[in-house]
């Protein structure tokens, strides 16, 4: 049983990496600097339990809250440009963030051994779970309850005004500014949600993995965080979910029996459901369909 | 009193002069029409207005105040709405939310905080987006994605949309386009409507039909430049005009 709880850790984790990704790219905005968030988030909640000797929950609000700091300040000047220049600008973010950590040492000794991170060596020993006895259950029903608040805000944000300006400037920013929305404000309080959620995540990964390094959070991670809005469709935050439970789920742990062959199928599926559901999973005539199977009713008219 | 003043507008882009030292005075509840043949200048002087680029030189005075280098979406705040002539409407978002996004002037920021203006429901907007539904005749079409719409519902949100921001003057760049003879007169009607809510109304138009009904002063650009400017009765009786554009070389 331990198994499928330590999946759905991975995959609650992922979730809000991709949730991340997903209220940026409402914008138009593809941020590949979302894994710089989650390094920071990791990072910062890992050295505030290790060192500091926080509990998790505070802990992770700082972590988010580095996040979204940080998010807030890259996507000032990021934000100015577009399309792949921005591909390119948070690339290379990204891959700064991954580069301070691989150089980034600080270490204090604790009962004899010497904790926190250590450059390429990674950041081990986050014990804060098996410490206060946390079984893999109580660890991934923490993790869900987490990614379930993240998940209601972001489903609240996009009901809202604040949802439908977001989807209308990453439709035609000509037309949104020409409506009063001011658009550099509108993209950089996206970023700095995203950054938040980002933060989040990477301060309860670094909490079950127990060892953070900076290879973890390359451009593959930054990819995955991309891809799960993607492949789900950015019409309900319930895509994401779905495809990260797709890829973690499917793609990752299902297919591990082909051995090596996995990770040529593993690229082969995602194109063929990107073919099959040009939209993602859950696209909008997806969403009308379910919608109007549990009888809901849009209250505009 | 005039709302809009262009004083020596000029737009160049490289060698072009696609406005040339404008100089115009929109009165406060007027209809004024904008007119020229294709490649005038007309759009770009628009876009010059709503702030989408800088003018060459030259000042631009709304409701008393220079608009400088105010950044588009501020200009909206003082009262400036468009419609564009390849409609730019929301297409993935549903009708009823492509005015509800418009909803940013400064008099529905002083009505609702912040965070109910942003995350709130819909319930203190509903009545103004129903009148605006209303208003356009796209009542039933609350629930339909803008991208569904027919070209003429999607002409008339992009109208309803302007007018969401509460504007003191509204830009039209060639709202007949693409349409026919009833359409046209229909929207010679809401045109009419608008300006009986006190909105001025600047209309870019080559619809003649529209233009010489509708407006209460024409202005009329070749090349940048204005050739010339009256009542819509002077206009068609001015040889010049006649020459570059009304008539062509028939004339």
């Amino acid at each position: 049983m331990d198994f499928y709880f330590g999946l759905a850790q991975i995959i609650g984790v992922h979730t809000l990496l991709g949730l991340s990704a997903y209220i940026v790219l409402l914008t138009g905005q593809v941020s590949l600097a979302q894994a710089g968030f989650f390094a920071v988030g990791a990072y910062v909640a890992g050295m505030l339990t290790v060192i500091a000797g926080w509990a998790i929950l505070p802990a992770l609000a700082v972590s988010s809250l580095f996040g979204a700091v940080v998010a807030c300040a890259v996507g000032f000047p990021a934000l100015r440009v577009k399309g792949l220049m921005l591909v390119i600008a948070t690339l290379a973010f990204g891959e700064a963030v991954r580069l301070f950590f691989f150089n980034f040492d600080y270490q204090v000794a604790k009962g004899g051994v010497k904790l926190g991170p250590l450059g390429g060596e990674g950041f081990r020993q986050i014990r804060y779970f098996p410490e206060h006895g946390w079984t893999t259950m109580d660890v991934m029903l923490f993790i869900w309850t987490l990614v379930a608040l993240a998940m209601g805000l972001l489903w609240w944000f996009d009901r809202s005004r604040y949802g439908a300006v977001l989807r209308a400037v990453g439709e035609d920013e000509l037309a949104a500014q020409s409506v009063g929305i001011n658009l550099t404000a509108v993209k950089v309080s996206a970023m700095t949600i995203g950054g938040a959620i980002a933060g989040l995540g990477g301060g309860i990964y670094a909490h079950y993995t127990t060892h953070i390094e900076h290879a973890s959070f390359g451009i593959l991670l930054a990819t995955f965080a991309l891809a799960y809005p993607i492949l789900g469709g950015l019409g309900s935050v319930f895509g994401t979910v779905v495809a990260a439970i797709f890829v973690q789920g499917f793609l990752v742990e299902g297919l591990r029996f082909l051995g090596d062959w996995r990770n040529l199928l593993f690229g082969a599926l995602i194109v063929l459901a990107m073919n099959v559901r040009p939209k993602g999973f859950l696209d909008a005539p997806t969403l009308l369909w379910i919608r109007r199977l549990f009888g809901g009713r849009r209250g505009a008219a | 009193m005039a709302l809009l003043e262009l004083n020596g507008v000029s737009r160049h882009f490289g060698g072009v002069r696609a406005v040339d030292s404008l100089d115009l005075s929109v009165q406060q509840g007027q209809i004024f029409g904008l007119i020229g043949p294709n490649g005038s200048g007309k759009s770009t002087t628009v876009n010059v207005i709503t702030g989408l680029f800088p003018p060459t030189s030259g000042s631009i005075v709304f409701d008393g105040r220079d608009f400088g280098t105010l950044p588009t979406h501020l200009r909206l705040g003082r009262g400036v709405a468009r419609t564009f002539q390849n409609i730019r409407l929301f297409g993935q978002l549903t009708v009823w939310q492509n005015l509800w996004v418009a909803q940013n002037s400064p008099a529905d920021r002083a009505r609702r905080g912040f965070l109910s203006r942003w995350l709130g429901g819909q319930g203190g907007v509903r009545d103004e987006i129903v009148q605006l539904l209303e208003f356009s005749g796209l009542a039933r079409k609350a629930d339909e994605l803008a991208a569904n719409l027919a070209f003429g519902e999607q002409r008339r949100l992009e109208l309803a949309r302007a007018l969401a921001t509460r504007p003191k003057l509204v830009l039209l760049d060639e709202p007949a386009a693409g349409m026919n003879s009833e359409e046209i007169g229909l929207l010679r009607d809401r045109i009419l409507k608008i300006r009986e809510q006190g909105v001025t109304v600047l209309l870019v138009e080559h619809v003649m039909e529209l233009v010489m009904g509708v407006t209460d002063r024409i202005a009329v650009l070749n090349f940048g430049q204005k050739i010339a400017e009256g009542t819509p009765a002077e206009i068609q009786a001015d040889a010049a005009v006649r020459k570059a554009y009304l008539g062509g070389e028939a004339a």
